[in-house]
C-alpha cells in the first residue's frame, strides 16, 4: 500500500491519509477484512506523529470504512463498497442539484438541459 | 488516558528567574516536545523532576509516585539524555557502562550489546572521544537498555546533523511502538518536532504558554502578513508578536477566525511551524506593538 505524504499540501496530514486510504479500499487494493498497519506503526514508517495516524483511524471508522477490534488493531470494513456508492451517489445528486439551480437561474428549459447533460455524459 | 509524568503548582525561584506555579502532564505511550528559547525554565524544569534541584513547592509525581518520596524507583524506570556529556572523559564507552550498569535493576546486557551494534558504538573508544552524536546516541543506548518507561531528553538533538538526528527520531519512533511508553523531549530545534511531536509545551520566561495535541496547536494559529492600513486597534489586538516594517506587518493570530477575518481585509496567511509559533510568541518586539 503507499502512502505519499506532502508537507507543502493545504490538506492536513490525517486528511491526506485519509483519503489515499479511502482510494486503496475503492480501488480494491485493500480488500475487506484485510488487516491495516497499527497506528504506532504506521506513524512510524511515515513520520508523523501517533496523534496524526490515530485521527485519521478515527476519522475511517467514522465514515465506516474501518473497523478497529481492541487489542487486534484496525482492519477495513465488510461491505464498505455499497457504502460507497452509495456516498458517492450522494455527491452526484447534490452536484445535480446545483446544475438544475444554475440551469433554472438561466432560463435553461428541461430538454436544453438534458441535451447538455447527455453531451457532457459521452465526452468525459 | 493515564498520565506518566505530572507536575502540580511547581514553582522554583532564583534570584533572577522563577519557574512560577507551572503545572502539566504527559500521557503515556506519545512523545510529548517541550519547547522554549533559552533560559526560559525547560532544564530548570527537568532537573527538578529528577530532583537534581529542590523545589519551593508544588508536586510533580513520575509513574504516579511522588518524585522525592520514590526517587530510587522512579530513576530505576527513566531513562535520561541530556545536552551536555555527564560521562567520565577519560573512560572506555565499556568501563563507563560498568559504571552505570549496576545502577540499574533491569539491566538487560543483551540489549546493551544489540544497541551498541546498531549505533555503531565502539566499547573500546573513550568518552572524549566520542563524537556529539555519539555521545547522545551511548545515552540512548544507557536508557533503552534498562528498559527506561519513560525518557527524558534535554535538548538530545542540538548540535548534532541531520543524519545523526533523523536515526535519534527513528529510535524515539521505535520506543513508542510500546504504548506504554512514554517521551518527554526539550529543545529550542523545534523541526525535530514539527513531525514527531504528539503533544507540545511551550514554556516562556518560567510559565507554561500552552499544553496541548500538535495538530490543535498548527491549525488553530496562522501567520497574518498584510498592508500596515489593516493595523487598526481593533483588529490588531487579536495579534501576538506583531512586526512592523516600511513594507507591511507580519504576526500570529491564535484563532482561525481572527485569520480569516484578516484574510476577508485582504491580507496574506500563511500556515505556521513550531518554530514561527515559538517565535512570534517570544518575540521581543511585542512591547512596541
Amino acid at each position: 500500500m503507499n502512502i505519499i505524504i506532502s508537507n507543502s499540501s493545504d490538506k492536513p496530514i490525517y486528511e491526506q491519509i485519509v483519503d489515499q486510504i479511502k482510494d486503496h479500499i475503492i480501488k480494491g487494493y485493500l480488500n475487506e477484512l484485510e488487516p491495516l498497519p497499527s497506528i504506532r506503526s504506521l506513524a512510524k514508517d511515515l513520520h508523523i506523529s501517533v496523534i496524526t495516524t490515530k485521527r485519521a483511524y478515527d476519522e475511517l471508522e467514522k465514515e465506516g470504512f474501518i473497523v478497529t477490534i481492541a487489542g487486534k488493531g484496525s482492519f477495513v470494513a465488510a461491505q464498505n463498497k455499497e457504502l460507497l456508492r452509495e456516498s458517492r451517489i450522494k455527491i452526484v445528486e447534490e452536484k445535480i442539484a446545483e446544475v438544475v439551480f444554475a440551469a433554472k437561474s438561466a432560463n435553461l428549459t428541461y430538454s436544453e438541459l438534458e441535451e447538455m447533460l447527455r453531451i457532457f455524459y459521452e465526452e468525459v | 488516558m493515564e498520565n506518566i509524568l505530572e507536575v502540580k503548582n511547581l514553582k522554583k525561584s532564583f534570584k533572577d528567574f522563577t519557574l512560577n506555579n507551572i503545572s502539566f502532564s504527559l500521557p503515556k505511550g506519545y512523545i510529548t516536545g517541550f519547547i522554549g528559547p533559552n533560559g526560559s525554565g525547560k532544564t530548570t524544569t527537568i532537573k527538578l523532576i529528577f530532583n537534581l534541584l529542590k523545589k519551593d513547592s508544588g508536586e510533580i509525581s513520575v509513574f504516579g509516585l511522588d518524585n522525592i518520596v520514590h526517587e530510587k524507583e522512579i530513576k530505576n524506570r527513566i531513562g535520561f539524555v541530556y545536552d551536555e556529556n555527564h560521562f567520565y572523559e577519560e573512560l572506555t564507552v565499556e568501563e563507563m557502562k560498568r559504571v552505570i550498569a549496576p545502577l540499574y535493576q533491569k539491566w538487560d546486557e543483551e540489549q546493551f550489546k544489540y544497541y551498541m551494534k546498531e549505533f555503531g558504538l565502539s566499547p573500546n573508544k573513550k568518552i572524549k572521544e566520542l563524537s556529539r552524536g555519539m555521545k547522545v546516541k551511548f545515552s540512548l543506548a544507557i536508557a533503552l537498555s534498562h528498559h527506561a518507561e519513560l525518557l527524558i531528553m534535554d535538548e538530545p538533538t542540538s548540535g548534532l546533523d541531520p543524519m545523526v538526528r533523523s536515526e535519534i527520531l527513528d529510535i524515539l519512533y521505535n520506543l513508542i511502538q510500546d504504548e506504554n511508553k512514554g517521551v518527554f523531549f526539550s529543545s529550542h530545534i523545534t523541526s525535530d518536532l514539527d513531525r514527531i511531536a504528539d503533544y507540545i509545551i511551550m514554556i516562556h520566561k518560567g510559565e507554561i504558554l500552552f499544553s496541548t495535541t500538535k495538530e490543535e496547536l498548527l491549525e488553530r494559529h496562522a501567520i497574518v502578513k498584510g498592508s500596515l492600513s489593516l493595523l487598526n486597534s481593533d483588529m490588531s489586538k487579536n495579534l501576538i508578536g506583531i512586526r512592523k516594517n516600511d513594507y507591511g506587518f507580519d504576526a500570529l493570530a491564535a484563532d482561525n477566525r481572527v485569520a480569516a477575518s484578516f484574510k476577508k481585509a485582504g491580507a496574506i496567511i500563511d500556515k505556521p511551524t513550531l518554530e514561527d509559533i515559538l517565535l512570534y510568541y517570544t518575540r521581543k518586539e511585542n512591547r512596541y506593538a
